[in-house]
């Protein structure tokens, strides 16, 4: 009974993960809700008795595809600041933050428009 | 029960998964969709071998090989998965480097600006 | 409107595709015939205690040698476009590599804090021996080579993050990965010769039940799949991070 109740809880916060990552307007956001995502996957393969599989997805999952995806979002970033007014007041400079759709002083390219579905 | 819970887990994250892939239009919420919907298939086969009352396949103090049998769950459908994890991560490291060659080229990631091979 | 209508009604129809499958399915009792052969003779066949490393390195063998090629595959493709971004790029103010950071443009990245550094020249050598001790004692515990390579690509990524390795040297990487394979598809070949088959573990003793040197080839295939894996992901992780 306690198998099943702990799969529901389980079930029910990966769906809520599932949506942030789709409906997040922040990338940034949605990346870490997928490692999430992959996380809670992770649990449910140990309780099922996959120990091999729950591993395997921990690590590769929520570790070096969540680092992936930061990895090429921050190039994204660079590349795109680089292009906008050479005055940039940094705070974004080198690191991972949150996108800049505030900023009304830099060129705004397309990259920052909301999506809607 | 257990197996019943899994695959509906497994189909919502299958339906999110597509759900992303069809509806969004900036290419790095694509690829996380590419990801839901594989973590999705995952969960899917592993909740295939599922038996009731299962152990993992690993004889140690707790289970012996002579009640193998009896108690442990399908080994084959993990070791698909294990393939198919560490092969996910590989394509979507591939398809996160294309984004961004094809940010460096077009200055964007929407693809509704990216409709060259589109006839 | 009408992209969105179709949207719907594709996840509808989806939904609806797997709705026989939820709602019938029940907990089965007992696993179907394949697998009750593998979980009787497995043991006694192999000498492997962890059911799912004899499965993934004997039985499915040749699914484990096309996924090593999958992922030489992707992780070349990898290299191969990163290659020509800095190629394109020739006299661009955008795309040349800047000296001493191998970051374009931008000045240095955020220096480690100090926690950061310090800790990982604690957890650097422990991460990198958890890692060789998970795919070594893959017949005998949870784990295998992909887990311990895995694992060994997120300490050299730990080392990128604290500043203590500036690059990886390629050399050294494609070297230690073009012998892991090698020596793989040539343990592959010496099954043929000296056992029943191709990637077949049993020219070696099986040894006792348990031991750390057991069950014939399987721990020298896994290590050096442990090695090819650990190898590569640590090649990707540093190409993304430098030319990405």
């Amino acid at each position: 009974m306690i198998m099943e109740i702990v799969l529901i809880v389980l079930g029910i916060m990966i769906l809520g993960g599932g949506i942030m990552v789709i409906v997040s307007k922040d990338i940034v956001g949605a990346i870490i809700a997928s490692g999430v995502v992959s996380l809670l996957a992770s649990i449910i393969y140990l309780i099922v008795g996959a120990p091999d599989v729950a591993m395997t997805e921990a690590a590769i999952g929520s570790g070096l595809t969540t680092v992936v995806f930061l990895f090429a979002w921050s190039r994204i970033k660079q590349l795109r600041d680089a292009d906008a007014i050479p005055e940039s007041d940094s705070d974004t400079a080198g690191g991972i933050s949150v996108d800049p759709d505030l900023n009304q002083n830099r060129k705004l390219t397309e990259n920052q428009e909301a999506d809607n579905a | 029960m257990i197996t019943q819970i899994m695959i509906v887990i497994a189909s919502v994250l299958m339906l999110l998964g597509v759900w992303g892939l069809l509806s969004r239009r900036h290419l790095i919420k694509i690829i996380l969709g590419f990801t839901l919907l594989d973590t999705g298939i995952h969960v899917l086969l592993v909740a295939i071998g599922y038996r009731r009352g299962g152990t993992a396949p690993i004889f140690d103090g707790d289970l012996s090989p002579a009640e193998a049998l009896a108690r442990a769950v399908d080994p084959v459908p993990s070791a698909l998965v294990l393939t198919a994890i560490v092969i996910g991560l590989a394509v979507t490291a591939l398809m996160l480097s294309y984004a961004v060659k094809m940010f460096q080229h077009k200055r964007s990631l929407m693809i509704d600006r990216n409709k060259e091979l589109k006839w | 409107m009408l992209k969105r209508l179709l949207t719907i009604a594709l996840m509808v129809a989806l939904a609806a595709s797997f709705f026989p499958l939820m709602s019938s399915i029940r907990d089965r009792a007992d696993v179907g015939p394949l697998a009750a052969e593998y979980l009787e003779d497995g043991a006694s066949d192999l000498g492997a205690a962890n059911l799912v490393t004899a499965v993934v390195v004997t039985y499915r063998g040749l699914d484990t040698l096309g996924e090593v090629t999958v992922l030489f595959a992707a992780a070349a493709g990898i290299a191969l476009v990163f290659q020509f971004i800095r190629r394109n790029r020739e006299g661009d103010a955008v795309g040349q590599p800047m000296e001493g950071c191998g970051w374009e443009e931008l000045p240095c990245r955020i220096e480690a804090s100090e926690i950061l550094k310090t800790a990982s020249g604690i957890l650097l050598p422990l991460f990198l021996m958890f890692g060789v001790y998970i795919f070594t004692h893959g017949h005998l515990t949870p784990g295998g080579g992909f887990q311990g390579g895995v694992v060994i690509a997120s300490a050299i990524l730990l080392a990128f993050l604290a500043g203590s390795i500036r690059e990886l040297r390629h050399s050294m990487v494609e070297i230690l990965e073009m012998l892991a394979g090698a020596g793989y598809v040539a343990i592959g070949l010496l099954g043929i010769w000296l056992a029943a088959g191709f990637l077949d573990p049993r020219f070696l003793p099986a040894g006792e039940f348990g031991a750390l040197f057991s069950a014939g080839a399987i721990p020298v295939i896994y290590s050096l799949v442990g090695i090819k894996v650990g190898s590569e992901l640590s090649g990707v992780i540093d190409v993304m991070r430098r030319k990405a």
